[in-house]
């Protein structure tokens, strides 16, 4: 028999397990890995140039389509990196509507994740029950912005408008007669915090049947203990952050130690993990699902009983009202400077930071006082994770590739910007 | 929270003060300016020093100053610009390194102090052409294969130079210089300090 050598083999990028556009070349001795090369880029679009080219406020939706599965978690470190620089007072039930709708982002990121990742090994159900709640959150997005995914409903400033209501209906079709859109529109009766209200009671009891199914199935632990580990002191050292680092036993979170927007007038535990194999950072997000839950109740009873501005009166940055710039000439030359030439930031540079739902999202923002930003780095946790990866699989096997790629939760929009 | 600044202020001071060449304090972030020639003693220091403890290199950029302020930079074109994060003092710093040379920016590179630079630093000589001396593996990142040229460099158009299309008759994707005309929908305004203040 010849002697059989190391040899390579591609995964990807069209691989449903490369969560995207993920090309893995291996190098396999058998089945075990001796080294991966993640080759990236595949969805770079050039995020950071483009933004030099338009101005604050064009730049905004672009951040959505960095992690497309946490939208408003983007936008919320960009905009606070231009409140940062330019000194802008956020009304504070502008602040709570933004911690709350981060907190539905984090748990929309994070079924999105729990359902990917058990698909990729093996449990099928877990999926369609993790997309049937980010049904309910999507619309809440729709109904406050009018798009179910990229929002672009952070501004500068506060948030574009202050919460609906009403909440959109279901009507009647060849699929779902009268009856069932009545049972479907039940509890969209009331206004948008109702609707949350009603998930946030609903929503601990779904987390239980994930775990019903995941947390004690043999196949599920055989599949993810002992996969992946990372020592703390290594976590840190690969740049590592989020929930990732959270699983090695670090117990960092900036919503706590470094508090922005609302976070520090919320009550939430921070989990953290022993082995930071992937079984426990699967225990570290699940448990994060919780929590985020319990924020999201505190915001919906602090917001009703506070009404308010929810963007700053600063029209330099944020346009005034409607009735104001038709009667007043101010008014309106404010609201067409902002929409023709657009905002100025002071000359300077502010890294802002936000608890993104995969680790640490930085915008690190330069300007000149120009129009447009200057440089506009986006520190994207995902990438850090990723580059990771290659010390992550090796002695692993190949389908241990497909459980640290999933447990990794990466996603192109942010890595290849 | 400013006290603690202050102390680290006063700790940078004691333990690198002659190693700065500026020390600056803005909107509540440190920022200092390494000697390209000294950044890799300064920043191990700045990881193993038990007041500064930054075990986490957070970001990596590459900064390009060449039109900043629409030309009134004086000053080295290429700059590096880390940011540090210590978890036990909970403190940030960034650190800027301007490369000696203009025409061919060289740095050492950080990958041995922080294993997580590797790839801040493939993306770096990627995007702005940055060399790195010493760096295990320093291949292009984002970009395609066999791409030419840095694109976030500034003199690199936002358009680029070539565009790619399927060639019927080769049968094959084949390069073309780029056909779409540059447009600039709103122009770039940079105005004087003072505008509109009186």
């Amino acid at each position: 028999m010849p002697e059989i050598k190391n040899y390579t083999m591609n995964f990807g990028p069209q691989h449903p397990s490369a969560h995207g556009v993920l090309r893995l070349v291996l190098e396999l001795d058998g089945e075990v890995i001796v080294r991966a090369d993640p080759h990236i880029g595949l969805l770079h679009r050039g995020t950071e140039k483009l933004a030099e080219h338009k101005t604050f406020l064009q730049a905004l939706p672009y951040m959505d389509r960095l992690d497309y599965v946490s939208m408003l978690c983007n936008e919320h470190a960009y905009v606070q990196a231009i409140e940062k620089l330019a000194g802008i007072e956020v009304p504070l039930r502008a602040q709570y509507i933004r911690v709350m709708f981060d907190e539905i982002t984090r748990i929309l990121n994070h079924l999105m994740w729990l359902g990917a990742h058990g698909l990729d090994i093996g449990a099928m159900t877990v999926f369609l029950y993790c997309f049937r709640e980010r049904e309910d959150l999507m619309d809440a997005y729709e109904a406050v912005s009018g798009a179910r995914m990229h929002a672009a409903y952070y501004r500068p400033g506060g948030v574009y408008r202050d919460l609906p209501e009403t909440m959109p209906q279901y009507e009647a079709s060849k699929i779902h007669n009268a009856a069932a859109v009545k049972r479907m529109n039940e509890n969209r009766q009331g206004s948008l915090l109702d609707f949350l209200e009603d998930f946030t009671r609903r929503f601990p009891t779904y987390v239980d049947e994930y775990e019903t199914l995941l947390t004690d199935n043999r196949i599920w632990k055989q599949r993810t203990v002992g996969i992946g580990v990372l020592t703390p002191e290594r976590a840190l050292a690969l740049g590592i952050t989020g929930p990732m680092l959270r699983g090695s036993g670090v117990e960092w979170d900036l919503r706590k130690k470094q508090p922005y927007a609302a976070y520090d007038k919320v009550d939430f535990d921070i989990p953290v993990g022993v082995n930071g194999d992937s079984y426990d950072r699967y225990l570290v997000r699940v448990e994060e699902m919780r929590q985020s839950n319990r924020i999201i109740k505190q915001c919906i009873s602090w917001l009703r009983q506070n009404p308010g501005p929810v963007i700053t009166t600063n029209h330099k940055f944020a346009p005034p009202g409607r009735e104001s710039m038709k009667q007043n000439m101010e008014e309106l030359i404010h609201h067409f400077k902002l929409f023709t030439e657009g905002m100025h930031v002071p000359e300077g540079e502010a890294y802002s930071v936000v608890e993104h739902p995969k680790g640490e999202f930085g915008i690190y923002l330069v300007s000149d006082g120009a129009n447009k930003p200057y440089r506009l780095k986006i520190r994207a946790p995902g990438f850090a994770n990723l580059s990771s990866l290659d010390e992550m699989v090796r002695g692993h096997m190949i389908a241990d590739v497909v459980t640290i790629i999933g447990t990794q939760d990466i996603v192109f929009g942010e890595i290849d910007r | 929270m400013t006290t603690e600044k202050k102390s680290l202020r006063e700790e940078l001071g004691s333990l690198l003060g002659g190693h700065l060449v500026s020390v600056q304090e803005r909107l509540g972030e440190m920022t200092v300016v390494v000697r390209a020639t000294e950044m890799l003693s300064v920043l191990t220091l700045m990881r193993d020093a038990e007041e500064l403890r930054f075990a986490q290199m957070v970001d990596l950029c590459g900064m390009d100053y060449s039109e900043y302020g629409d030309g009134a930079w004086e000053g080295r074109r290429f700059a590096v610009v880390y940011h540090l994060l210590s978890v036990v003092h909970n403190r940030r710093l960034r650190v800027r390194i301007f490369a000696e040379e203009d025409d061919f920016p060289v740095l050492a590179s950080v990958a041995d102090i922080w294993p997580g630079a590797n790839w801040f630093e493939r993306e770096a000589f990627d995007l702005f052409g940055l060399i790195f001396t010493g760096h295990p593996d320093l291949r292009r990142i984002l970009t395609d294969y066999g791409f030419v040229g840095n694109p976030f460099r500034k003199d690199f158009p936002l358009s680029g130079h070539v565009e790619m299309r399927y060639d019927p008759e080769q049968q094959r994707v084949v390069y073309q210089p780029v056909t779409v005309e540059p447009r600039e929908v709103t122009p770039r305004i940079l105005r004087e300090q003072t505008y509109g203040c009186n």
